[in-house]
């Protein structure tokens, strides 16, 4: 009993807060915004990081020339730490176009002890300082290769860097760039690629291209440092809204309002399609939260629990909690459950700039394009393969069939149905009958699934890195797909490594891949089935090893064009040519749902932006109050402890129960 | 016995070499230096210059255990086995793949692991030893049915349970508890409190039933009897003969996981969002980060050698009777 009351006491001294409050005293009722994140960061060098688990944190920190507009659809650049828009021009005397940027004059870092008590301003070497850092393979950025066979003077500037030997020392990477970035004056540089590549700029929106102060790249290469944690990974600096003021990526990663952030105000113009109150705080100076709190959250579990006691500020719906937050209506869309509209929650949900495709390889002899009558076999599977139920039963609704490989919200992604796999009913695109899909069977030599060489069942192999327990019912559920034309499906399951080295040398024969969007451009899909990109040939992206002459000629002029209604045009024809041959049955768009507290304003998907915790707004009073009201502890348990301990003492005591062996 | 204890370090460091070589080859033969880079590296745009260069930068382009291309000492140091392996007997844990300071996160981790881990065990043996001593008082009446029931009811399931259901009722329904979190500061015992007292609830099963086998053990020989014969109460006997010699086993198991508490707990540090070397261990073979697993299987092996040893001095402390290599 004496350890229940000494609980109490110890309790009621702390409870200035609430007693489950899991932060220190104080911060719930400052202007601080709660979240979580799962997995901790890799890296938060700004050259290296490319997970969006890194984004979270790095887009804040850090500011590239450009960014999203926030509130703008379709996805529209504008300028961040620049004065105006790149200017483009070509010269076709040495095939190149060149980039001129202008940054504002305006522009400091965040305080670091590198700089002393100055205040640090951006200059046009710092982005050289950055591109240049990239160009150093010990620094190990993953766009590297992709900037190689663009800017001009990259390769020769990556060679530099290879012949040096490996030290600890720091390089300095002043006045070394490629010959294609220059310098012309303090806030003026100009980047030079080889050839037309539209797609560039949206490349100068990613933090590889924020500016790299060399002050702090020194310091970092301090012998010592790397020991301490001291390094870009773990200590980024930059000039966006907010600076890492706590970085323990085992427990909890602060964000506090950088004191030398710029002039920055809330958009005043939105996309139409956006709520009427989008606009409420337009003019208004960013940031709006002091204190951005992630703590590290493993569990789904103790997650949710947490955020419906109102001590975080968000949460995704994982399919534990699913029933409990979310209803889907007649025609299938999402809304809050009464318990969550109760509790005033807000749901946010939006289609992904993302694809997970079916894939096949496109070498292999029996499903590949070497087999003319394969086409038909692929095509059926596409039929078959039932993406609205995988949806269902899987993704609890949470997903859009993929009717091409371009995902909704991008410029170019189809509109209408894919003839192969779907028709037109009414307004909307309804699956292709079975008894279509066998008679593409028959077509492709296989009449209700049998092969011909064995007269038994068409044997097909998936390979998949799916190998936990809870895969099983999915597996399942595919082997059923196939089977409904006849066709036995062999899951062959790995382990990652091993896939990818099958992948690599293009022994897999049908598999699962995904992509999710670098820039929101059909050119970032539509390379990915490029044959100069096959992956067994030159290690490209394009899995399904994928040729075909006419869509390569198609992309290559694509990939030149500005958005205009030429570009799409090309488009839907390169689309109409992967429909028809099939290299992937497109699977779906996964659906983002996230929940928001009613205290949490200016939340609105914004999926290619990652700097988008400065537009946040907090209603810190009507939080404490939620929080107070939801985790009053209840109290009528110590005294049923202490009455049952105190009743099983007396049993103990009292006679006949205290009759003990006598040994 | 000095002779014994020095024998016994002696003998550390074959055994941790062979641990260390083992570790070796069960990480490096089975997931070659690629296959790291590759899972390190991510999905996108790796190119085979990008997986040489992430290789260069963390010593991983060097030879497994004999470079050819060396020459004196050079052939044995410059090998990824000297790099990587070897460096570990004097706790040199280098870098992480991911490039952090292993050293500096142990150092940092281990004292949450140590202050969740050690509390439960202490807290846990007081409390199974005491009900142990109680079942063992009223032997063979309803109070050691009912206690026999219970710790069968609680043996048979899972921890996860208790954690999950304790997070509910203690914490999600009575607010008595934060569900999850660690503040190092004054605060630490808030957070510490459900944890500790989960772990306790989970192991009293299999420990009081353990040391109710102990304690019988002892009740029932003849120096029990005779105390009581001579007029001994039964609490005295209890306390003064009987508890004193059924120390002896526990004893034994008690002191051989002690140095063991310092890795942690996987599951409890992981739903409690504790930042310990548990969930230190889990994060990394989550992300593949096989530095960090190797850093830890060494330090396990290293603790777990460490706590027989301690075990064993402990034993011919507690038990004048025994004594090593004495003929």
């Amino acid at each position: 009993m004496s350890w229940l009351v000494a609980l109490v006491c110890l309790l009621s001294l702390s409870a200035q807060a609430a007693w489950n409050n899991p932060y220190p005293r104080g911060w719930v009722h400052e202007n601080t915004l709660f979240s979580a994140f799962s997995a901790p960061p890799k890296t938060l060098d700004p050259v290296k990081a490319y997970n969006s688990n890194e984004m979270v944190f790095l887009g804040n920190i850090v500011e590239p020339p450009l960014q999203y507009h926030y509130l703008k659809r379709p996805y529209q650049l504008e300028p961040l730490i620049l004065t105006e828009m790149p200017t483009s021009s070509y010269d076709a005397a040495t095939n190149t176009t060149s980039y001129r940027l202008h940054l504002r004059d305006d522009i400091a870092y965040a305080p670091h002890v590198a700089f002393g008590a100055n205040k640090r301003f951006v200059t046009a070497s710092d982005l050289a300082y950055a591109i240049t850092r990239m160009a150093d393979r010990t620094n190990g950025s993953p766009i590297l290769d992709m900037m190689l066979p663009l800017i001009v003077g990259m390769s020769d500037c990556v060679k530099q860097f290879d012949a040096l030997a490996k030290t600890n020392t720091w390089r300095d990477y002043r006045n070394r760039q490629p010959s294609g970035v220059e310098i012309i004056d303090e806030h003026t540089l100009m980047i030079r690629i080889h050839g037309v590549y539209p797609p560039f700029v949206y490349w100068l929106a990613m933090p590889f291209f924020a500016p790299i102060p060399w002050e702090v790249d020194q310091y970092y290469a301090q012998p010592g440092m790397r020991e301490k944690n001291q390094s870009w990974s773990w200590l980024p600096i930059g000039t966006g809204a907010y600076y890492l003021s706590e970085n323990n990526p085992n427990r909890r990663m602060v964000l506090q309002r950088n004191p030398n952030f710029h002039a920055d105000f809330y958009p005043s113009e939105a996309s139409p399609d956006l709520p009427n109150n989008v606009l409420d705080d337009a003019g208004k100076r960013l940031p709006m939260v002091d204190r951005v709190v992630y703590a590290l959250e493993k569990e789904a579990v103790p997650y949710w629990a947490k955020f419906l006691q109102g001590y975080y500020d968000a949460s995704g719906v994982s399919s534990e909690v699913f029933d409990q937050a979310i209803q889907l209506d007649a025609q299938g869309k999402l809304s809050l459950t009464p318990v969550m509209q109760e509790k005033g929650m807000q749901l946010l949900s939006s289609v992904a700039t993302s694809l997970s495709y079916l894939g096949f390889n496109m070498l292999d002899p029996l499903i590949g394009q070497e087999n003319p009558n394969a086409k038909y076999l692929r095509q059926a599977i596409s039929i078959a393969i039932d993406y609205e139920e995988d949806i269902a039963i899987f993704l609890n609704g949470r997903g859009l069939v993929a009717q091409g490989p371009i995902p909704p919200g991008i410029s170019g992604a189809s509109e209408d149905c894919n003839p192969i796999t779907h028709q037109l009913n009414g307004t909307q695109c309804v699956r292709r009958s079975l008894l279509e899909a066998k008679t593409l069977m028959a077509k492709a030599g296989y009449p209700d699934g049998l092969d011909p060489k064995t007269g038994k069942a068409l044997v097909l192999y998936y390979d998949t890195v799916s190998t936990g327990a809870d895969d099983k019912a999915q597996l399942d559920w595919m082997r059923k797909q196939f089977a409904k034309l006849g066709i036995q499906l062999v899951i062959r399951a790995t382990d990652y490594n091993r896939f990818q080295e099958k992948m690599r040398a293009g022994n897999a024969q049908i598999f699962t891949w995904g992509w999710n969007a670098d820039y929101p451009d059909a050119e970032n899909f539509l390379f990915l089935l490029v044959g100069s990109n096959a992956k067994v040939e030159t290690g490209g992206e394009n899995a399904s090893n994928y040729h075909n002459k006419q869509f390569d000629a198609l992309y290559a002029q694509i990939a030149r064009l500005p958005d205009t209604a030429e570009r799409r045009a090309l488009i839907a024809k390169a689309v109409s040519i992967v429909r028809e041959d099939a290299p992937w049955v497109f699977g779906l768009f996964p659906q983002n749902v996230s929940l928001f507290h009613g205290w949490v304003h200016n939340v609105y998907p914004n999926l290619m932006a990652n700097n988008t915790l400065k537009y946040r707004r907090i209603d810190v009073e009507k939080r404490e109050q939620a929080q107070a009201l939801w985790n009053q502890p209840v109290l009528w348990p110590f005294g049923f402890i202490g009455v049952s301990i105190i009743g099983l003492l007396l049993m103990l005591w009292l006679p006949p129960y205290r009759k003990r062996n006598e040994l | 016995m000095i002779q014994y204890i020095l024998r016994r370090l002696l003998w550390l460091f074959p055994i941790l070499l062979m641990v260390n070589l083992l570790t070796f080859i069960l990480f490096f033969v089975v997931n070659s230096p690629d296959d790291m880079a590759r899972a390190q590296l991510g999905n996108k745009y790796v190119t085979d210059a990008a997986l040489t260069a992430w290789k260069a930068a963390r010593g991983y382009d060097l030879p497994l255990l004999w470079n050819t291309n060396a020459v004196g000492w050079d052939v044995l140091t410059q090998t990824i086995f000297w790099q990587k392996s070897v460096q570990l007997m004097v706790f040199d844990f280098g870098v992480s793949d991911a490039g952090r300071a292993i050293g500096a996160d142990l150092a940092q981790r281990a004292w949450p692991s140590l202050w969740l881990a050690l509390p439960s065990f202490m807290i846990g043996l007081c409390v199974n030893i005491a009900l142990a001593l109680l079942l063992v008082m009223f032997r063979g009446q309803w109070l050691d049915k009912l206690g026999l029931v219970l710790t069968i009811v609680i043996m048979s399931i899972s921890g996860l349970f208790f954690i999950i259901g304790g997070q509910y009722v203690l914490a999600k329904l009575w607010h008595w508890f934060p569900i999850s979190g660690y503040e190092p500061d004054g605060d630490v015992w808030r957070f510490l409190l459900l944890p500790i007292i989960l772990g306790v609830i989970a192991g009293v099963g299999s420990g009081v039933r353990w040391y109710r086998s102990i304690l019988l053990e002892e009740a029932d020989k003849d120096f029990a009897r005779t105390a009581r014969a001579k007029g001994l109460s039964l609490w005295q006997v209890m306390h003064r003969h009987v508890l004193p010699n059924g120390l002896l086993p526990i004893l034994t198991g008690v002191v051989a996981v002690l140095p063991l508490l310092f890795m942690g707990s996987l599951i409890m540090e992981s739903f409690f969002g504790i930042p310990g070397l548990g969930s230190y261990t889990i994060d990394a073979i989550n992300s593949q980060d096989f530095a960090i697993v190797r850093a830890m299987v060494y330090l396990g092996a290293v603790l777990y050698v460490f706590g027989l040893i301690i075990t064993d001095i402990t034993y011919a402390w507690a038990d004048p009777r025994v004594r090593f290599g004495d003929k």
